[in-house]
């Protein structure tokens, strides 16, 4: 393979990397509050590209009106989901509240079927499709949003845990909820704020994804998986460790349409993924954890 | 694995009940198509009950099972397709398959713990499923494989939905006979040590590896059987009928009968069967009105539709029995 060949897979597996760690994010997010796999995680995604389609062509707002307000919507339905399917669950084993998600994502998905179709929706792109070139290599204006767009949201995230005392209330509640509690911490609304966090990332990573590959109802479940696997390699309990996870998993894939048949892009990435856990069960990033007696 | 002691007597009578009852279906509904729902049922049941066995009495969480089912339903469309072998040949060939696959992941899948253990199984899962897409010369690719021959017992061709639904209540019995005597016996309780810490198992001398091990290859085995009758029944397999969905539906099926009870996988495979089956009707709105249900289901009822009742049932007699404890205790106040 040549540089420039290379160079191209390599941009392609960033940019479909950094919609993977968006979707990671909100996973680690909710597993850090709760200890909970949100398995309508992917839901978020889908919901967020097929509402900016809505409000941008059926409703005929500008596109970045159309966007941000897709995203706060589905952060709303982020909120809603918590409130409704999920709190009144407390106390309950985490297989109970995943099967509660599952439950919750073909609700979601089939809901999305009757309103807007089978059909692949698209957006048009945010500035434009004139692809730059750089060292031999082509990019679209969009893949360089999606870059941008995750590296600030990381950043921000930071800024956030670091920064601010709701930060780092959330921390402290990842690290041990009921010290957190007795601290005074609410963890009850710190709960809600990383659903309505991931949902938001969710919807993110669907706009931004919607304009280079068309989004449908169906998209959820894999969009979600992807994130799932990024996150599970970067280390389930770190957030940076899910960015750099999801990030790597979108290379890997990317080079292994390069390298190999595009068919088995999927098992690659997986075996991968199955090597990492089996090498460092807790993920490139995860601290190693002992288990107490 | 060790035979244990006999079912309690609760379950013999619960098994006799079931075994007929299951037996007897089939001749009241006579339509094919009725047969056909019974027969996925059955096997949805054999397939859910060694699940149960892995997550609710080991307590280790496979989403993806699915694969293995796969791999059952592959091996018997393979041997009598492609290569002519007898049907039972294959089927031999699924358990046998399917079996050492399981050894050889279970060996460093089950190591990880909690959300890592289930992110590989799907893993895996989702690599079989890939594999079944682009092995085309010997899967057939997305077409999949058609014309299965049925499977014959003693020169007795079991060529309809009754006939082989005999094989399949076998089967069924076969598989809830095992289950219950291993939930009541000394590997019964070591795998719920397992389940309840596994250092603390180990220190009572428990080979925790060797018994999580055992129960991951034997739920396999008992998948492949389960997706061997569906390639004999189906007489056609292709790669959508094995995809994540079906694997979180079976753990679905274990959650909602209620965990670490045999009952509960017969209860949960059997209502959640006939469920999807009835709302088709539906047609777009099956899938919502599902997924409503899934929810309220376990928003109410966390401890699934066994728990649910036998809570009902407890509650009923605490009542009985609280009323004679209060009286004695005033008459011993006054």
């Amino acid at each position: 393979m040549q540089f420039d060949q290379f160079l191209q897979y390599l941009i392609s597996g960033l940019t479909s990397g950094s919609i993977y760690a968006l979707i990671a994010l909100g996973f680690t997010l909710i597993h850090n509050s709760t200890q909970l796999i949100n398995f309508a995680q992917g839901e978020f995604v889908m919901l967020g590209g097929l509402i900016a389609v809505s409000l941008y062509s059926a409703v005929g707002l500008p596109l970045v009106v159309a966007v941000l307000l897709s995203v706060i919507i589905v952060t709303i339905i982020g909120i809603v989901f918590e409130r409704t399917a999920i709190r009144p669950l407390k106390n309950t084993s985490v297989i109970t509240l995943i099967i509660v998600t599952v439950g919750a994502s073909i609700l979601m998905k089939n809901i999305a079927m009757i309103l807007w179709g089978r059909d692949a929706q698209a957006l048009p792109t945010f500035s434009g499709d004139k692809p730059i070139q750089f060292l031999g290599a082509s990019v679209t204006p969009q893949a360089i949003w999606v870059i941008l767009v995750t590296i600030a949201t990381v950043v921000l995230l930071q800024l956030f845990y670091k920064r601010t005392i709701i930060g780092k209330a959330m921390k402290a509640c990842a690290i041990n909820p009921s010290a957190a509690r007795l601290m005074g911490i609410n963890t009850s609304s710190i709960v809600m704020l990383s659903f309505a966090l991931s949902a938001g990332f969710g919807a993110m990573a669907g706009v931004l994804i919607t304009p280079i590959s068309m989004t449908s109802y169906s998209v959820g479940g894999f969009l979600g998986l992807k994130g799932f696997a990024g996150a599970v390699l970067g280390g389930l309990d770190n957030p940076v460790g899910a960015v750099v996870g999801g990030i790597t998993l979108g290379i890997l894939e990317s080079l292994s349409i390069g390298f190999i048949d595009s068919g088995y892009k999927d098992a690659i990435a997986f075996l991968i993924l199955l090597m990492v856990l089996f090498i460092r069960p807790s993920g490139i990033l995860g601290a190693r954890v002992r288990e107490k007696v | 694995m060790a035979t244990g002691r006999a079912f309690i007597r609760t379950d013999k009578f619960w098994f006799l009940l079931y075994g007929i009852a299951m037996a007897v279906l089939p001749l009241i509904f006579t339509n094919n198509y009725y047969v056909k729902i019974v027969i996925i049922m059955a096997i949805n049941t054999l397939v859910v009950l060694g699940l149960n066995l892995l997550m609710g009495y080991a307590g280790q969480v496979s989403i993806g099972h699915a694969a293995f089912y796969g791999i059952g339903a592959y091996a018997s469309a393979v041997a009598t397709t492609k290569y002519g072998f007898s049907p039972w040949f294959g089927l031999g060939a699924s358990v046998i398959l399917g079996g050492i696959i399981a050894y050889v992941i279970a060996i460093p899948t089950l190591r990880l713990k909690g959300h890592y253990l289930a992110m590989a199984t799907l893993g895996f899962a989702e690599i079989v499923h890939v594999l079944f897409l682009q092995l085309k010369n010997i899967t057939g690719g997305t077409d999949g494989l058609f014309g299965i021959p049925s499977i014959a017992i003693a020169g007795f061709e079991l060529d309809t939905p009754q006939k082989l639904y005999i094989l399949v209540w076998l089967f069924l019995m076969l598989g809830l006979a095992l289950s219950l005597n291993l939930a009541n016996s000394r590997v019964g309780r070591a795998l719920r040590a397992v389940h309840g810490s596994e250092i603390a198992a180990a220190s009572v001398g428990i080979d925790t590896s060797k018994y999580k091990i055992q129960v991951f290859v034997l739920s396999a085995i008992m998948a492949c059987i389960g997706g061997s009758m569906y390639a004999h029944m189906a007489a056609f397999v292709s790669p959508e009928s094995f995809t994540l969905g079906m694997s979180i539906m079976l753990v679905t099926m274990v959650v909602f009968g209620g965990m670490a009870n045999i009952w509960g996988a017969v209860v949960g495979a059997t209502t959640l069967t006939l469920l999807e089956e009835y709302l088709k009707a539906y047609e777009d709105f099956n899938m919502v009105i599902f997924g409503v249900i899934l929810v309220f289901a376990m928003v109410f009822m966390p401890q699934g539709l066994i728990g649910a009742g036998s809570r009902l049932l407890s509650f009923r007699k605490r009542k009985q029995e609280i009323i004679p404890d209060t009286a004695g205790e005033k008459s011993a106040a006054s």
